[in-house]
């Protein structure tokens, strides 16, 4: 089960670049929360600092606090027991090609030592059931490699793969911008969902999928947030001019 | 930290205190939800802590790891100087050039135990002219090899080329000197000399070309046609560096992605041009560095130069004339070595020769950093 977020003035380094701005945002559990805004204004930056996979990058810096559930994820938690809680999913489906798809899903337990075999089949199949993929390859789960499915399916898979490890939130960095309409369509039903188990962040380029899969809508602009208010009413009546002008498509 | 025990306890508490700055949005949902009890994965994990004692410790084992390679150059090249001081002290920086001049023959003499002269010049130039000789020869038939073999090669090639180029590094070096002495030499001296000879020491090219100072009796293929000397272990280190470059150019050919190529053809590039802007562009810092370990491997080459350079301390222009290297001055003359100047002289040499090998690669990086500056850098 998901649990919220609670972010204090956020701010965020690349150098010199100073990419995010003072965010305060608070991220309700079990629900989905879209970011949108144009290209370059912080969503993604914003959602790596959520599982501290910024400050990965050796010139990134972060200052601030994020808070999921009761844990202050920069003051009180290692990164790598941050990332067991938090799953994300990348913009570009990253598969790990040497794997086959029952390992990849199982990566993450299997790298924190969970040996139970049966357990593991189980939740291998559920991971797959959730991600709206089990059907497609259930008969070759260990013979084919990772890489071998379709550019939907591998995202698909990713996400069993993050579902896996029952995380409590999960991360999601424009998940659907590589993929065909036929697997967006599928991506969003599966966040759909999923969203009544997990709390889903989702960073989008796409203002319908923020319409149609999420609650809440933050509108990011040169590294500020601009607005942040459900969904409906960003996208019918935002307070913010500049809100307005993007989501009627004047800039951006 | 959160444990299992915590979430039970918000079970029974169904709205966080901080969610009352959400409804600041308009937000309903409580920050935390009532949840049903965590699951067993969930748990295992929690259970696991923070495992920052794991990755510091990781991280510590790794840097022991290359504090190690750091210590052991200290402690070779501490060991080098403090071993070569005798020879140091007597003759300080004149040890890289100076030499006497032999009453007899009026020719210059650096190197000899028995009347004491001990000059280094002849072997850094022996070194450094078959390591040359060798780059030339090896770096065009290395990228060729590679080229073919990424680009060109049908499949059922590929493996079995690529075997046979790698095998070509396993042979040891005194392997290689053997067959430089029966079929290298011999080959060189009746077939492939006499033709470098009669362009070179013609009268016409020596008319035209007698200003260059590379072609005559005193030019780049003068002197006594031995077979033996720098031509023939720039040659024979050639053959072995061959392998070194050949493979880890084709590592880094076949890791430029299929897209770049693609992204080159569908401009209208001819094949040759698009390895040229695609591949070999992208993965020139990569051929460079092989370059440099092959580079590397032919400078300290000890054997197989010791069994076909001619080992005479001299210094000619030819590359049929006989020399000595650096290291296969040490490695000829070390267990001789009687008297405690030659002894340190020799370790000098082995200091020098690690210094130059650390000066190459140097001057190598300089040149990547050169060339690569101002244009964008390869991004994965």
């Amino acid at each position: 089960m998901g649990v919220g977020i609670e972010v204090t003035n956020l701010n965020a380094w690349y150098g010199a670049n100073h990419t995010l701005q003072d965010i305060n945002l608070p991220i309700p559990a079990n629900h989905a929360t879209a970011l949108i805004g144009p290209s370059g204004c912080g969503k993604s930056t914003f959602v790596r600092c959520l599982n501290r996979m910024h400050e990965t990058n050796p010139i990134a810096r972060v200052t601030g606090s994020v808070r999921i559930g009761d844990m202050d994820i920069y003051a009180d938690a290692s990164p790598v027991e941050i990332r067991r809680r938090v799953g994300m999913v990348f913009q570009r489906p990253n598969p790990f090609p040497t794997m086959s798809i029952y390992d990849n899903v199982a990566s993450g337990l299997k790298l924190n030592g969970y040996s139970n075999r049966r357990a593991l089949d189980e939740i291998v199949e559920r991971s797959l059931r959730n991600a709206a993929l089990w059907d497609e390859v259930k008969d070759d789960l260990k013979k084919k490699s990772g890489a071998s499915l379709s550019g939907g399916q591998q995202q698909r898979m990713c996400i069993a793969r993050a579902l896996a490890v029952d995380p409590e939130v999960l991360l999601m960095d424009e998940p659907a911008s590589a993929l065909d309409p036929v697997s967006t369509s599928k991506i969003e039903d599966l966040i759909f969902q999923l969203k009544t188990q997990y709390t889903i962040v989702i960073v989008t380029h796409n203002m319908q999928q923020a319409a149609r899969v999420a609650e809440k809508t933050g509108f990011f602009l040169n590294g500020r947030m601009v607005e942040f208010d459900s969904t409906h009413k960003i996208f019918t009546n935002p307070s913010d001019k500049r809100t307005e002008d993007y989501i009627t498509g004047r800039f951006g | 930290m959160r444990k299992p025990e915590t979430v039970a306890e918000s079970v029974s508490q169904p709205v966080s205190p901080s969610s009352g700055q959400g409804s600041d949005h308009g937000i309903t949902a409580p920050l935390t939800v009532p949840v049903e009890p965590v699951s067993e994965v969930r748990r295992f994990l929690l259970a696991r802590g923070n495992s920052a004692l794991a990755d510091r410790s990781f991280s510590a084992l790794m840097m022991t790891c290359a504090i190690s390679i750091f210590a052991i150059v200290v402690l070779i090249a501490t060991e080098l100087v403090s071993q070569s001081q005798l020879s140091w002290s007597k003759v300080g920086f004149k040890f890289f050039y100076k030499f006497n001049v032999d009453p007899t023959t009026n020719l210059p003499l650096f190197w000899d135990p028995v009347n004491g002269d001990f000059y280094a010049l002849p072997f850094l130039y022996g070194t450094l002219v078959s390591s040359l000789v060798a780059l030339l020869i090896a770096v065009p038939l290395a990228i060729g090899v590679a080229i073919f073999l990424t680009e060109m090669s049908p499949r059922f090639l590929r493996g079995p080329l690529s075997f046979v180029t790698e095998l070509l590094a396993a042979i040891p070096s005194v392997v290689y000197g053997l067959w430089a002495i029966f079929v290298l030499v011999p080959l060189l001296r009746e077939h492939v000399n006499p033709v470098f000879i009669s362009i070179f020491n013609n009268p016409t090219s020596v008319k035209l070309f007698g200003w260059t100072g590379l072609v005559g009796d005193d030019g780049l293929f003068g002197g006594v046609n031995l077979g033996l000397g720098l031509l023939a272990s720039g040659v024979i280190l050639a053959i072995m560096i061959l392998p070194i470059i050949a493979s880890l150019t084709r590592e880094v050919m076949s890791a430029v992605p299929h897209s770049q190529r693609e992204a080159a053809l569908a401009l209208g590039a001819t094949r040759w041009e698009m390895i040229r802007i695609a591949v070999l562009r992208n993965a020139r810092i990569g051929i460079v560095g092989s370059i440099i370990l092959g580079l590397g491997r032919a400078l300290g080459e000890t054997m197989a130069v010791a069994m076909v350079i001619g080992n005479a301390a001299e210094i000619h222009r030819s590359l049929l004339s006989t020399g000595h290297s650096m290291a296969s001055v040490i490695a000829n003359e070390f267990s001789e070595a009687t008297s405690d100047m030659h002894r340190s002289a020799l370790i000098e040499i082995g200091l020098a020769l690690f210094l130059v090998t650390i000066l190459v690669n140097g001057l190598a990086r300089l040149l990547v950093w050169a060339v690569t500056r101002g244009t964008p850098a390869r991004v994965s």
